[in-house]
């Protein structure tokens, strides 16, 4: 900790410090500032076409509407496509975090003949891109007839949503004081009502955090869901694709209208996430950085 | 890898000392009285019935992921004609295929490259704590979650010949005509910046973060100017760390697909492998050379990673004194 502290007392304000360091400092925040603004009037331009009437060649359409988002939310399904979404990401959240946990457990707590094989397989899914295991993925699905079902899109989100609750978890095992268990088997509990009255609320942070974290991370999910997905089994990201893919058929300002919608779930998400993890944290499973 | 030893080792003892109640009833049950034996010299290597927690998951990837593997590899070896490695003759062989490597090359390698560097002197700067940190990461962390399909639809308004950047561009002056920055290499390009370098950048961050400052401080004492500070004592610390992002900002890029669909030219310049996968598969039909594709793609990528981790590995890889080591 006391790394933290010194690094407060190095910098006692951004600003003072950017006044004071010279050319570097402004060319650093000006490539901050240009990228922002950039992202966010990119952002700004989905949501104004959204409420355009229509929008060619001026800064600003002439006129504003919200009937697009009516027309989206008929016009795509919207009610039964965020349905299935939420079905999705919800029952990836519970069954990566049942499988993932005690795996955690026993990966924190014991070395083992094979232990690198076991890490190997956890990290493979995360490091492949998923289009390579995807595609062979898909291609079992269609033969044994899942491809389509909402049972195949649960399926292939779990292949990197459970390695990363895992990845996440392990850290937050370690912090746990073996004796605490050790304890509890003394004072005479069995292994479930260790892992039932001890270990789950101590693990309570982590486990939101990595459930916040896969809920966010299945959502934004298009390039496993997109291959098995059928016509009512889409989530939001693959409909909005599909949607975008076939241009000319709807108004662009509809497939605005449902990309604004994706941006509010996604943000919404994105706050619930940040009051329980560290940013860092939704882009990689790093906790605490451990360089080896 | 030393802590996770140790907490095994001082775990051993205690849980011992709890488990015969549980662990003689199950033995008593069982008849065979030669398991005993078996199971202590099982226990000596760490194998006990702990392990059991692990199926869960392991049997899941084994079934969802392993196995799917590996029938893409046989799959891809079962081709329609000719001997078991037509597919991989006939995707080198065809340059509209075997281009792909390159095309994907040619955007995920630059990107990811760009990604890490850029993130590095922005992370210099922002390493301390200060007002706002926390918002302007979490601004950051949003292209990232919004995903490339959002992405890819903001990028078309934007970017596009009659989109605000063209404008601004026009309006002052800059250039005479709108610039064509989509539906080609540089819409891809922008994609790929755009969600990569938050990514990167946060990353980045938390390797910074995890640097004890007084070892910079110690240099000053010592005499080192700004430069040779961050050449002789940041870089070299943070170098495994840029190692890291760099692989998985590589990843991230390497898989490119809806961006490179609809702000890319998915016929020629940006057909990136992901394409060619995906048409071998869902528009040919051919799930032999689809799982061909597939395999090509991880293989490629294994080998930029294995590469880059060679060079890793030849860094300094020691304590930080952060708050991360």
């Amino acid at each position: 900790m006391s790394a933290v502290e010194a690094g407060g007392r190095a910098a006692p304000g951004f600003l003072r410090r950017a006044l004071r360091a010279g050319p570097f400092a402004w060319i650093v925040w000006g490539g901050v500032a240009f990228f922002l603004v950039n992202l966010g009037a990119l952002i700004l331009s989905v949501v104004i076409n959204s409420f355009a009437v229509n929008w060619f060649d001026s800064w600003l359409p002439s006129a504003f509407t919200t009937s697009w988002y009516g027309e989206a939310w008929q016009e795509f399904n919207l009610a039964d496509v965020l349905l299935v979404t939420l079905i999705v990401a919800l029952v990836v959240v519970g069954l990566s975090l049942l499988f993932g946990v005690p795996a955690a457990y026993a990966l924190a707590r014991r070395n083992f003949v094979g232990k690198q094989v076991v890490m190997l397989l956890l990290l493979l899914p995360v490091l492949l891109p998923p289009i390579t295991y995807g595609i062979p993925l898909a291609t079992l699905m269609y033969k044994v007839g899942l491809a389509g079902s909402l049972a195949g899109v649960i399926a292939v989100n779990l292949v990197p949503a459970l390695p990363f609750v895992v990845l996440v978890m392990t850290p937050f095992i370690e912090q746990i004081d073996t004796n605490i268990e050790s304890a509890a088997r003394m004072c005479g509990a069995g292994t479930r009502q260790v892992f039932t009255r001890v270990l789950v609320p101590l693990l309570i942070p982590g486990i939101l955090a990595a459930a916040v974290l896969v809920l966010v991370r299945t959502v934004a999910m298009f390039e496993l869901t997109f291959l098995v997905a059928g016509p009512d089994s889409q989530t939001l990201i693959v409909a909005l694709y599909s949607a975008a893919f076939t241009p000319g058929i709807r108004a662009a300002q509809a497939i605005d209208a449902m990309a604004v919608l994706y941006t509010l779930l996604s943000s919404i998400l994105l706050v619930i996430a940040l009051s329980f993890v560290n940013p860092t944290q939704i882009v990689a499973q790093v906790k605490e950085v451990t360089p080896e | 890898m030393a802590e996770p030893r140790t907490v095994g080792r001082t775990a051993g003892p205690g849980r011992e000392a709890a488990e015969p109640g549980v662990g003689s009833a199950r033995v008593g049950a069982s008849p065979s009285g030669a398991s005993t034996p078996l199971r202590h010299r099982l226990a000596e290597r760490g194998i006990d019935r702990l392990l059991l927690l692990l199926l869960p998951a392991v049997a899941t990837l084994i079934a969802l992921f392993l196995y799917p593997m590996m029938y893409g590899v046989g799959l891809s070896l079962q081709p329609r004609s000719g001997g078991i490695f037509a597919n991989y003759v006939a995707f080198f062989t065809d340059p509209y295929q075997s281009s792909t490597v390159w095309k994907t090359m040619r955007l995920a390698l630059p990107a990811a490259l760009f990604n890490v560097l850029v993130s590095v002197p922005i992370a210099y700067r922002l390493r301390g704590r200060f007002r706002g940190k926390r918002l302007l990461t979490a601004i950051l962390v949003l292209p990232v979650t919004l995903g490339t399909v959002l992405v890819a639809d903001g990028i078309l308004r934007y970017f596009g010949p009659r989109g605000w950047f063209n404008r601004v561009l026009l309006e002052l002056g800059l250039v005479d005509e709108p610039v064509r920055l989509i539906y080609n290499y540089w819409g891809v390009m922008f994609s790929l910046i755009i969600t990569g370098f938050p990514f990167a950048f946060l990353l980045v961050l938390s390797y910074m973060s995890g640097i004890d400052p007084t070892l910079e401080r110690a240099a000053a004492t010592l005499g080192a100017g700004p430069w040779q500070r961050v050449r002789r004592i940041t870089l070299p610390l943070l170098a495994p760390g840029l190692a890291t992002t760099f692989i998985l900002s590589f990843v991230l890029a390497f898989s490119v697909f809806p961006s490179a669909n609809l702000v890319g030219e998915p016929a020629d310049e940006t057909r990136v492998m992901a394409i060619a996968a995906y048409q071998a598969a869902f528009e040919k039909y051919d799930y032999t050379m689809a799982s061909t594709i597939a395999v090509l793609m991880g293989a490629f990528e294994l080998i930029v990673i294995a590469l880059v981790l060679l060079w890793r590995g030849r860094l300094y890889a020691g304590h930080t004194g952060g708050k991360g080591a």
